[in-house]
């Protein structure tokens, strides 16, 4: 569905872009805030960590933005079908993004408790993680600047791959902390960033699942969620 | 530009059903090709531009086109099952089962009793005053007004609000028992309050009468009706659960009439 803005009323384009346009802001903060929280997390660079930590305040001000251009919209142009369907949606994606933000500025927040985490084994296993995630928000985002069901669907389908690399980093710490229990603090911050990047995920395709309704006026079939060591413990077995 | 209902809208029990109906205005064809079933419970709004024979659609359901010189109906509209155009029909009885209220109150020169006692007079209903008394204070109580006018019954209804008049032309309608009360823009020449107070009138009867609106007010069809059709150059182009079609209508002339986006 290609994005038309032919209302009679041109304000109400206007509205409909400015809102467009503070949610795509939005969105490309909380992708760039993950991959400097990565990236800071990975070369011990506090400055970075802390200006994650910073930026987050910018996010959570876009969302309230956002939020009350909604509310004012709705109240004011009474928007029908796909544009208040938007409406809502733009509600519902900024609160989540806003958590994938705050899921980036914990993960800055802990760079400091990670000196010697770097060399622990299942460190590489969560940049991998990490550059799938933010594949998706990206993904996610994209897929409601477009109007894009089937991306946002793939979105959906590819969030799979987040939950093995978290059950598999889940799995590789409890080992690695039963060997090494001088790492425990370490290993232990590494699992929260694992189980962060997970979050993520899911906030990535929920943002999906509201593209998918704003696009086709449905609800997206429930996806088969992969399981996670919170359904059932493979892992605590070993 | 096939026309559209959708699947799962089944009107069981439809008080008025209307089959392949064309109507001509002259030469002008004003509403092709339209059926429609018309719920006993619910009220059903009809929804489009200026022009695209909603109105005229409305008035063929009670053959008030009857009374427009070169006006031709085709097709077939029922009533509990008796087709409306028959010649065995009779027109005035069927107006006291079909009311109507129009866009502008049109209140009688006469005094608010008389206003409401007018139809069930000439239809025989009233035998005695006692019997008119009740027949007047019912209707004028299910038309919300009774409060308002109970101690000035002689005034005339022309002394009235807008809003009063309006109620005061649903008291006249309701008075003869209708089953089905056709609504052209009933609230258009009314301000917020008195449209508010129309709306919640409609809440009420609904049940009571089979309910028909045009509106162009699209929150006013959203606001008072469970189904919605919209028409759109004499084409019934989409009938739906009310809440359907202002969420998710199938039709893309739908979406962009009630999105701000037609023309």
């Amino acid at each position: 569905m290609a994005i038309v803005n032919d209302h009679t009323v041109k304000a109400f384009d206007d509205d409909l872009n400015r809102l467009r346009g503070l949610i795509s802001e939005m969105g490309g903060r909380a992708e760039q805030a993950l991959l400097q929280a990565m990236t800071a997390l990975n070369n011990g660079d506090l400055e970075l960590a802390a200006q994650v930590v910073d930026g987050d305040k910018k996010i959570d001000a876009l969302e309230a933005k956002v939020e009350q251009l909604a509310v004012q919209t709705i109240a004011l142009r009474a928007p029908m079908a796909d544009d208040l369907r938007e409406m809502i949606a733009a509600l519902k994606i900024v609160s989540v993004v806003e958590r994938i933000g705050d899921y980036a500025k914990n993960i800055a927040k802990r760079v400091a408790q990670m000196e010697q985490a770097r060399s622990i084994s299942a460190a590489p296993l969560l940049n991998s993680m990490s550059s799938i995630v933010v594949e998706l928000v990206h993904d996610a985002l994209d897929s409601f600047a477009a109007r894009d069901a089937e991306l946002a669907v793939s979105v959906t389908v590819r969030d799979k791959a987040v939950d093995d690399f978290y059950n598999s980093i889940f799995r590789t710490l409890v080992t690695f902390m039963m060997e090494n229990p001088r790492y425990i603090t370490e290993s232990a911050h590494l699992l929260f960033i694992a189980k962060n990047l997970e979050r993520m995920g899911d906030h990535a395709t929920n943002i999906a699942e509201m593209v998918f309704y704003v696009v086709t006026g449905e609800r997206m079939e429930e996806r088969q969620r992969g399981k996670t060591p919170e359904d059932a413990q493979p892992a605590a077995k070993e | 530009m096939s026309d559209i209902i959708a699947p799962e809208l089944k009107i069981i029990d439809p008080k008025m059903t209307a089959h392949n109906v064309n109507v001509f205005y002259g030469e002008k064809q004003a509403i092709k090709n339209v059926s429609i079933d018309v719920g006993t419970d619910l009220v059903t709004a009809f929804i489009g531009p200026s022009g695209c024979g909603k109105s005229t659609f409305l008035r063929s359901l009670n053959r008030m086109n009857d009374t427009v010189a070169g006006a031709r109906v085709e097709g077939e509209i029922k009533l509990e099952g008796e087709d409306i155009y028959a010649p065995s029909m009779d027109v005035v009885q069927l107006r006291a089962r079909v009311g109507m209220v129009f866009q502008k109150p049109n209140p009688f020169p006469k005094s608010i009793y008389d206003n409401v006692g007018y139809g069930p007079r000439i239809h025989g209903l009233a035998p005695s005053k006692a019997d008119m008394d009740v027949i007047v204070e019912r209707a004028l109580t299910r038309a919300g007004l009774w409060d308002e006018v109970k101690d000035r019954l002689g005034e005339s209804g022309t002394a009235l609000s807008g809003g009063q008049q309006q109620r005061l032309c649903i008291a006249r309608a309701i008075a003869v028992d209708p089953e089905v009360i056709l609504m052209d823009e009933p609230c258009s020449a009314l301000d917020p309050i008195a449209t508010a107070k129309i709306e919640e009138l409609i809440h009420d009867l609904r049940g009571k009468f089979a309910i028909v609106i045009v509106t162009h007010n699209m929150q006013q069809a959203a606001r008072v009706s469970q189904r919605t059709a919209f028409f759109h150059l004499g084409t019934l182009v989409e009938y739906d659960k009310t809440t359907d079609i202002f969420t998710n209508p199938k039709q893309e002339r739908t979406k962009d009439y009630i999105t701000g986006r037609y023309g």
